[in-house]
């Protein structure tokens, strides 16, 4: 097993009475795709706010790359190779999708035309060369989407925090947006998803964690935590359970 | 152009929703060029098609919050494609939108009321209970802000909001989105409850497999038109059509 590039350790966090996270740890693999997934509402993007700094952790550590990273404020931790997508995509309407994948890429380039440079060649590799110059706005959701990844990709990051970027997308669309993602793990970017298309969790993530109620219930590889039965119960239903295990009866 | 397909039966009688030649865009586009879809009032009607071939303008011109450009939208035999979004509500045709557009800053409960405000206002207690008993994480969450929910959460409290204004045709606009797998599951049979109960259902969902369990028809739109129609036993049973429009 690779050593974790990115680990949370007993992170706790309380908005007002209410226990968001509740003392759970997990960790990412250097170089790997690893898999967040629970039920609505279990605190899984506010654990994915903790880690790239957007909420301070009311207890607990976030170690990365060998160094506590607790509490550090998210523009220090995209310098340092952490950047994560947003659930709802907002791209920069007025702007078009270049100058939108731009605004990621001057993190690390002061002139433009270096800039320019790396928005362009990230905006081809993730499918949307041919729509540089549209208004973002123009954009379909499934345009949208690979947007919002190439915005953070163009951060030249080492730690992606992808918060279900396949969401709102149709089967063929997201058969086309899976190799995009292992595409860049493979280009040695560690990966983080949270994702509630299965079937992409299946075939993209190594390693599970499953969150509910604030606390990991379970964590393995996807085939085991998709049979394991407190995860059918909590979190996938025995429908979709059904379906997954199918392939494996055969 | 590819000739629009039909293999479903003709919707007998009167339909709910009668839209015909419907075109509708922003700008200089016209997105939906000349849509022909029919909703019966005990009907589940699923609308599919890729990103991009206008689902959520359909939805936006049934609704009146686009105006029609051309075309007629009839609704339980009222011409309303000139009325405004508000007397449509009135008349129990309710949408549902694509993206949760819950009120950040109100609690769950002012925003579920907010669904029973042109329409069954003195039923709302009742109504409240009822989506209550749908969604229990919103009774337990009911006076925190709406904002502070997470995404899924906010998704059942559009879906509630809806429910409270007792539709009589329910659009839903990707109402899977953002829902774990369980959820995902427990909201297609609640569609299917809901139509049990006479209200009928227009429902854009990129979950192709399980719309069509549950809808009895489906229209397949691209780039703005119509190109395929038919029964969901017809369209589910077909591999060509599965392959050529569905993705399968």
């Amino acid at each position: 097993m690779a050593e974790p590039l990115l680990a949370v350790d007993r992170v706790t966090c309380r908005f007002g009475g209410l226990l968001a996270v509740n003392a759970a740890s997990l960790t990412a693999a250097e170089g790997r795709i690893t898999a967040l997934i629970g039920p609505n509402g279990a605190g899984k993007t506010t654990l994915f706010s903790i880690i790239s700094g957007f909420i301070r952790a009311s207890a607990g550590a976030v170690r990365y790359a060998g160094a506590d990273i607790t509490g550090e404020p998210p523009h220090r931790l995209a310098r340092r190779g952490i950047a994560r997508t947003f659930q709802i995509v907002q791209p920069f309407i007025g702007l078009s999708v270049r100058e939108n994948i731009l605004v990621g890429a001057h993190l690390h380039h002061r002139t433009r035309n270096a800039a320019l440079a790396v928005a362009d060649q990230i905006g081809h590799d993730v499918g949307l060369g041919e729509l540089l110059n549209r208004p973002a706005d123009t954009l379909t959701v499934a345009g949208r989407k690979r947007l919002e990844l190439a915005r953070a990709l163009a951060t030249n990051p080492k730690v992606l925090l992808l918060d279900e970027v396949l969401a709102g997308l149709n089967p063929s669309e997201v058969r086309d947006f899976v190799p995009v993602i292992r595409d860049w793990c493979r280009r040695g970017i560690t990966i983080l998803m949270i994702e509630h298309v299965m079937q992409a969790v299946m075939s993209l993530a190594e390693h599970v964690f499953v969150l509910a109620e604030g606390s990991i219930i379970a964590e393995g590889p996807p085939a085991k935590v998709v049979a394991d039965p407190i995860v059918v119960e909590a979190y996938l239903g025995h429908g979709a359970a059904a379906k997954l295990g199918a392939p494996r009866e055969r | 152009m590819v000739p629009r397909q039909n293999w479903g039966r003709p919707v007998s009688g009167d339909p709910l929703l009668a839209i015909s030649d419907l075109h509708a865009g922003y700008g200089e586009t016209d997105v939906l060029r000349g849509v022909d879809l029919a909703v019966g009032a005990d009907e589940v009607v699923a609308v599919l098609g890729s990103n991009g071939a206008g689902k959520s303008t359909l939805n936006r011109a049934i609704s009146g919050v686009l105006r029609a450009r051309r075309g007629s939208i009839r609704f339980a035999g009222h011409t309303i494609d000139q009325e405004k979004p508000a007397s449509i509500v009135s008349r129990g045709l309710i949408h549902v939108p694509e993206g949760r557009r819950v009120f950040p800053n109100l609690s769950v409960k002012d925003n579920l009321d907010l669904g029973g405000y042109r329409r069954a206002r003195n039923q709302r207690r009742q109504n409240r209970e009822r989506v209550f008993g749908i969604f229990p994480r919103l009774a337990e969450r009911q006076s925190q802000l709406a904002g502070t929910l997470s995404g899924g959460e906010q998704q059942m409290l559009a879906i509630g909001r809806g429910l409270m204004a007792e539709p009589i045709l329910l659009i839903l606009d990707e109402p899977s989105l953002g829902l774990s797998p369980l959820l995902v599951e427990e909201l297609f049979a609640l569609i299917h409850s809901i139509n049990a109960q006479g209200v009928a259902i227009l429902l854009v969902e990129q979950n192709v497999v399980q719309s069509l369990e549950v809808a009895h028809r489906a229209y397949i739109l691209e780039n703005g038109s119509v190109v395929l129609d038919g029964t969901s036993d017809h369209l589910r049973n077909d591999p060509n059509l599965k392959r050529a429009y569905l993705g399968l």
